[in-house]
């Protein structure tokens, strides 16, 4: 049986240009064997959710530094479940403030967040890891 | 040194390799932030070439090598200028009065991502993010209160700005005459470089050739009547920050540099007219040694290009002035406080390197914008090393070095081999569309960020000495009623001013836009009557159109 490959959306939402961290995060997600998708910038929540209904992803990874995340994470959360995508996994990068970090996941906009110094190898493994047990459950 | 001399330090340098060889070493890589491998030993043998003269020479004298000024800090310790802007306009003021207490010597805006991209704070891609990574200005309005009772005959300010820079100093020189200072007398920098936004930074509006369009307008505007501005800061910062080798930052922004030289050139400008404004902007990372020759390699061949190939006369057109941050991508969220040092070697290969102005960043800017104590630290870093450490007490005190010296001309050949391959691919704005600075950038990233994931590289409390402990420290919370105060200011100026000016307004600078006239009195006009910077920018793009980017990764 040959697995499914995970498909994982890695997007920039709003208005802030910095990429560094979404290029590496894609790249070592491909380097892992992920199909990944990356949206390039500037992208409004509306896009963010047609690319991902479009092609059909398991993950959506945002990266935002602008300190907008906590209007836009449960924006696009709740836009996702309104389009029947509410099994999706939703995990965010970026400058985000450990306290808010804990509101997003505790209200259930995000399942992770992941902020700069954290290895690469520990994010393509947290998914690998969620998206299987998502399949057995 | 004679030849003699040469063969036997050669000679001896032989034996003394041969025990190095037999001695074991630490078993890591010995290499730069950049990937660069360093040796164990430099000697007269690693700069038999250099020849004091041509490639130092003196302090303010041709090639620079040593310093643009004279005298350097004997003379005037370098601007101490933080770059700080956040919430409403009002918030900022605050902070600006505040740091100018304290002994900062000028201003820096940090607009937020709508005034950056030029949305105002009332647009439908605004939400969330107004005033959150600096200060929201959406017309002049906003600009008299962020400097109300700020002398700008005294200060100088710097503005972060690149799309849209033409509104926001427009705004800026309208509200200087209402204050009743003359052009002529207005001082700052704004940032201007739209080139490295396609490369690295990533915030554009319009197309290259509109945009260098508005750039040329800003050199010949600004030569005719505000003559002390610093019309562009050539900013290698973002590229740096974007994750490219010292190398790459510093071929690539002296390229762009070129690139607006021509620019100027081929609008008609005699080069000397408008090169004498130009600035530049580098990052300070962690790689101290590397850092400080990458300033002193950029002015060299700064200097000789201009002079060589472009034919400048005036000295001032050879000099080139540079604003140093230290790095915000060294910085990390684990053990906070151990940026506050990160940041103070940082600082210090930016002084040793020559810099005219000096951002150090807060240790806190990593996860928000600074608090106030956090800046205050910042700031009295630069303070203890410009006046108790001694650094700034003689000029260029690393020449000399063997070290020093042959990764200064090492940087400066890797440069030139970038220049020849941004040539062969038709230029700057040619490589762009190809995606070759991009690409580098987006290599380089990748592979530091392998090499920190391997240990190759440390990073204390992130890969090594990590504790896992959780930074506990204040962060600066930017409150959710901004936005709305701001929507609803902006509501009220619409209501008040004079609706047919600004249309009117808006018509002309349409029509002038679709010629060749100079678009800033145009621009002037609009904002005069309060023209917000949206509107501003809605009626450009009707003309000039919006620049997208293929993503690649």
């Amino acid at each position: 049986m040959t697995e499914k490959m995970i498909r994982v959306l890695v997007a920039k939402p709003g208005l802030d240009g910095h990429d560094r961290g979404a290029k590496v995060v894609a790249r070592a997600l491909r380097d892992a064997g992920f199909e990944v998708i990356y949206t390039g910038l500037h992208q409004t929540p509306e896009q963010v959710v047609e690319t991902a209904l479009q092609e059909d992803v398991d993950v959506v990874g945002l990266s935002i530094l602008s300190g907008a995340h906590m209007t836009l994470v449960p924006r696009i959360k709740k836009m996702l479940a309104e389009n029947g995508m509410d099994e999706v996994l939703m995990i965010v990068g970026g400058i985000i403030p450990a306290d808010d970090a804990a509101e997003l996941i505790n209200s259930g906009s995000a399942e992770q967040v992941f902020t700069p110094g954290e290895p690469l190898d520990n994010i393509t493994e947290y998914i690998s890891s969620k998206c299987k047990s998502n399949m057995q459950s | 040194m004679d030849k003699e001399n040469i063969k036997r330090i050669g000679q001896k340098k032989e034996i003394w390799q041969e025990q190095a060889d037999q001695t074991s070493e630490r078993g890591e890589p010995f290499i730069t932030v950049s990937g660069r491998p360093v040796g164990a030993l430099y000697t007269p043998l690693d700069i038999d070439n250099l020849d004091y003269e041509n490639d130092l020479g003196f302090p303010g004298r041709y090639p620079y090598t040593r310093g643009v000024q004279t005298n350097m800090y004997r003379g005037r310790i370098w601007t101490m200028r933080q770059f700080s802007g956040f919430g409403d306009a009002f918030d900022s003021n605050r902070r600006y009065r505040y740091l100018l207490e304290q002994g900062q010597t000028g201003l820096s805006v940090a607009f937020d991502m709508p005034t950056i991209m030029g949305y105002d704070s009332d647009s439908e891609r605004s939400l969330g993010e107004v005033g959150r990574c600096g200060v929201a200005i959406d017309s002049l309005e906003d600009m008299e209160v962020l400097f109300d009772q700020i002398p700008l005959d005294q200060v100088t300010t710097s503005m972060t700005i690149n799309g849209p820079a033409a509104i926001l100093w427009c705004m800026y020189l309208a509200n200087a005459e209402n204050q009743g200072v003359s052009l002529a007398k207005v001082g700052g920098t704004i940032q201007n470089d739209i080139l490295k936004e396609y490369i690295a930074q990533k915030s554009w509006i319009f197309p290259p050739e509109p945009s260098m369009r508005l750039i040329t307008d800003i050199f010949s505007f600004s030569a005719d009547h505000v003559p002390r501005w610093n019309t562009i800061s050539i900013s290698g910062y973002h590229i740096r920050e974007a994750g490219s080798t010292a190398a790459q930052e510093l071929a690539f922004t002296l390229a762009d540099g070129f690139a607006y030289v021509e620019a100027g050139i081929k609008a008609g400008l005699d080069v000397d007219r408008f090169a004498p404004r130009l600035s530049f902007f580098f990052n300070a990372h962690i790689d101290f040694f590397e850092e400080i020759c990458k300033y002193r390699a950029a002015r060299r061949i700064w200097a000789r290009r201009m002079k060589e190939h472009y034919g400048a006369r005036d000295e001032r057109s050879l000099k080139m002035r540079f604003h140093t941050q230290t790095a915000g991508c060294s910085l990390t969220a684990q053990e906070p406080e151990n940026n506050i040092v990160r940041t103070a070697i940082e600082a210090l290969s930016a002084v040793l390197g020559g810099t005219q102005s000096l951002h150090t960043n807060s240790m806190d800017e990593v996860m928000a914008l600074p608090t106030e104590k956090a800046v205050k630290i910042a700031l009295r870093t630069q303070q203890i090393i410009a006046y108790e450490s001694g650094a700034a007490n003689t000029i260029d005190p690393l020449a000399g070095s063997y070290y020093v010296e042959a990764l200064t001309d090492q940087l400066e050949s890797e440069a030139e081999a970038y220049f020849q391959k941004i040539d062969d691919l038709g230029g700057v704005l040619p490589a762009i569309d190809q995606g070759f600075f991009q690409q580098e950038i987006a290599d380089a990233a990748y592979s530091y960020q392998r090499a920190v994931d391997q240990g190759d590289l440390s990073v204390i409390g992130v890969n090594r000495y990590n504790t896992g402990e959780q930074a506990e420290i204040d962060l600066l919370k930017i409150a959710p009623e901004v936005e709305e105060k701001q929507v609803k200011r902006l509501k009220r100026l619409k209501e008040k001013r004079d609706g047919d000016a600004v249309n009117r307004s808006l018509e002309n600078l349409k029509k002038s836009a679709s010629g060749s006239d100079n678009l800033i009195p145009k621009i002037l006009d609009s904002v005069k009557v309060y023209a917000t910077e949206g509107e501003i920018v809605a009626a450009l793009k009707e003309v000039f159109g919006e620049y997208r980017e293929k993503p690649l990764f």
